[in-house]
């Protein structure tokens, strides 16, 4: 009876597939939510990479990301997708793609700036304990912002079924998701294998005292990798209300369990390794939860995660991240 | 902070004497007993972040194995009608046990990710929890706990006899009995745990902690060290649970037991002060006792005052999370070392404030901070 925060590990909504379906749309639902947990984990993975911080914050800043996204179609008047064109939706819908990463990507380093960076020389508890501090000081803000129950997201996007197949229904909001996830996960490779502020940002993470007796701006580097794990988290806030059309000021907290867990589970700091991690999770949560029922997905994802963990202690593809002493 | 010590006696004595005071009112006193309990349970978590330098995410899980044992063996429900020593004890050695087989196939993770397991465990115990509604009635949780009563006490003993006040409970496990029992139980905790920092168990947490090669090297087993800190913990953590259970007479919603609470419990220590007794002590004082009591208490004084009416942002309760974040910000940037500091960690954090101050160290105060800092 923590009152402080009462969280409800109960309410968490997902879209679940009708009865009856098969394996294959199982499959498909857990690949799909796989890829959000994804973009998010992604935040943890590079933050960590860098500074080796476990920010806590960072599942709540996604949850504010949702509430930004939602405002935005409060306030386009593009609430109900019955009564507006297609167009003022497409319009609504890129107007929260675009600002939605781009504030959480600004607040995300202001918190950084404010926050952290005079900590940057501390051990690494004071920092965990700042972000544990941030996450809370988000998640009362979007209790403010929105109140205590779950808001409607508005159902911007039809269920209208692509394929047709009796067996398996891939709806345009599965494609709206892949086709928003994928680019943005083959961007950010593109970016850090091949322009110089990426090659930056891997040096860093490999050896931040060499990387800085190298001429590479350690400020910069960190800036811009907040500035990236915050806009991935606004894709995916807007994906994500979209996609399960309900928010609530307390989601942040399990999506960035899941999120963070992925990318403990791929290998915390390494960027394949945090897709990766996404897409076992979702898989396995909805397979467990069609195969051994609802409410014992978490015990299988945390299980999974230790048993992993005991037989690769560093995750999946976490062999080349080095012990920093 | 050179006596910080010295108020702890103090503040034993005045709780002690706290239901005989002409104010004394029995909901305080139960407020009173759950801040008791918490501080057992953060004491339990220093022994394993705070001694032995174990960043443990899951402390919460074995207070409620701990609560959950003290259901299971006391409620009707159930055929064992245990007393509450038996319980109690059982739940310690559940505890303990609970935390030695699961901690010791994890013991060669390094740094981060042992903590990311201890969280994944301390997820894993509350759902089994929630979920395992034959045994624990889910979110209805275990009751009533009555727990069969303490040796040398007959199950109808009538404490009215003794009653100060007449809105105390006159049963052995009400308050105020409940409130001493648990009271002494923490003096006992801090006293045990004074004592085995100084013991040879104790330093060698400490050696770990600060080297692990250096202290490998000496001749201690790391393994052994972290699971006897981790079998100390998370016993006394079970402990904490049982008393929980008793104090509010059912479990509960499992949520009582969440990540949320082993957060709240790692904040409370570093608050208060990595490694050092008192200070933990202090920090769920402060803490829980904002969180418990305080809100409440300024939530209807302003409503009171100025009829303020039911939005969130009207209510101190609404601004509670704020306050605890930037609290916990303000304090990792202006004073990581917490309220109370471990001399060992403050000089970690200013390693240049010792040379500093040395020469205004007046000749009377020079000596005690001479003394070896193993308190």
């Amino acid at each position: 009876m923590v009152e402080l925060f009462a969280l409800s590990i109960n309410d968490v909504a997902t879209s679940s597939p009708a009865a009856g379906a098969g394996f294959g749309q199982y499959l498909l639902l857990g690949l799909v939510l796989g890829s959000l947990y994804a973009l998010i984990a992604l935040g943890y993975t590079m933050v960590y990479g860098i500074i080796e911080l476990i920010n806590f914050a960072h599942g709540d800043l996604f949850m504010l990301g949702s509430f930004l996204a939602l405002q935005l179609a409060v306030w386009t008047g593009v609430t109900v997708a019955a009564d507006s064109g297609t167009g003022s939706i497409i319009l609504t819908v890129l107007l929260m793609l675009v600002l939605t990463p781009l504030c959480c990507a600004a607040l995300n380093v202001a918190t950084d700036r404010v926050i952290y960076k005079p900590l940057r020389n501390s051990p690494k508890l004071t920092v965990i304990v700042s972000a544990i501090g941030v996450s809370f000081i988000f998640m009362n803000l979007g209790l403010f912002w929105r109140g205590a129950t779950q808001v409607k997201f508005p159902d911007l996007i039809p269920d209208i079924d692509l394929i047709g197949g009796a067996s398996l229904r891939f709806t345009l909001k599965d494609a709206m998701v892949i086709g928003v996830t994928v680019p943005v996960m083959l961007a950010l490779t593109v970016f850090v294998k091949f322009t110089s502020l990426g090659k930056a940002m891997r040096a860093t993470a490999q050896n931040p005292t060499a990387a800085q007796l190298m001429g590479i701006n350690a400020d910069r580097v960190i800036a811009a990798t907040f500035a990236i794990g915050g806009a991935l988290a606004g894709v995916a806030a807007v994906v994500y209300g979209l996609y399960i059309k309900s928010v609530e000021y307390q989601m942040g907290f399990q999506n960035g369990l899941y999120a963070f867990t992925a990318a403990v589970l791929g290998g915390i700091g390494n960027i394949p390794g945090a897709v990766l991690g996404g897409l076992v999770i979702g898989v396995v949560g909805e397979l467990g939860k069609a195969y051994v029922g609802a409410m014992w997905s978490e015990v299988i994802i945390f299980g999974i995660l230790i048993v992993i963990l005991i037989f690769r202690p560093t995750g999946l593809l976490g062999a080349r991240t080095r012990e920093k002493v | 902070m050179r006596h910080a010590r010295d108020w702890v006696p103090i503040l034993f004595v005045a709780l002690f004497a706290y239901p005989f005071l002409p104010f004394a009112e029995s909901n305080r006193g139960a407020q009173f007993t759950i801040l008791f309990v918490y501080a057992i349970l953060a004491l339990a978590l220093n022994v394993v972040m705070g001694y032995t330098g174990l960043l443990h995410l899951g402390i919460a899980a074995f207070f409620g194995i701990g609560a959950y044992t003290v259901g299971i063996l006391t409620v009707p429900f159930f055929p064992f009608q245990q007393s509450f020593l038996v319980a109690a004890v059982a739940a310690m050695v559940i505890s303990a046990t609970v935390g030695v087989i699961t901690t010791a196939p994890i013991l060669r993770l390094r740094g981060d990710y042992l903590s990311l397991v201890t969280l994944g465990f301390g997820l894993i115990t509350l759902y089994a929890i929630r979920n395992l509604d034959a045994i624990t009635e889910g979110t209805k949780g275990l009751n009533p706990i009555e727990a069969g009563p303490l040796p040398g006490v007959s199950e109808d003993a009538d404490f009215s006899a003794v009653q100060v006040h007449s809105n105390w409970g006159t049963r052995w496990y009400k308050y105020p009995y409940l409130y001493f029992i648990i009271l002494g139980t923490l003096g006992m905790v801090m006293l045990f745990l004074r004592n085995l920092e100084r013991s040879r168990l104790g330093r060698a947490w400490v050696a770990l902690r600060e080297d692990e090669l250096a202290a490998t090297c000496m001749g201690l087993n790391p393994a052994r060290l972290k699971l006897a800190a981790i079998a100390l913990g998370a016993g006394l953590a079970g402990l904490a649970g049982a008393f929980y259970a008793m104090a509010l007479g059912t479990t509960g919603n499992p949520q009582a037991y969440d990540f949320t609470l082993s957060m709240i419990m790692v904040c409370c220590v570093i608050l208060g002060g990595l490694g050092n007794r008192s200070g933990v002590l202090l920090g769920v004082f402060l803490l829980m006792g904002f969180d418990r009591i305080a809100t409440n208490l300024l939530d209807n004084y302003l409503q009171e005052q100025f009829d303020a009416g039911a939005r969130t942002y009207y209510k101190v309760s609404g601004w509670k999370i704020i306050i605890f974040g930037s609290v916990l910000i303000l304090m990792m940037r202006f004073r990581p070392e917490g309220l109370l500091p471990e001399t060992r960690h403050q000089r970690e954090l200013h390693p240049d404030a010792e040379k500093k101050e040395e020469p205004q160290i007046n000749a009377e105060n020079a000596d005690q901070d001479r003394k070896p800092s193993l308190n």
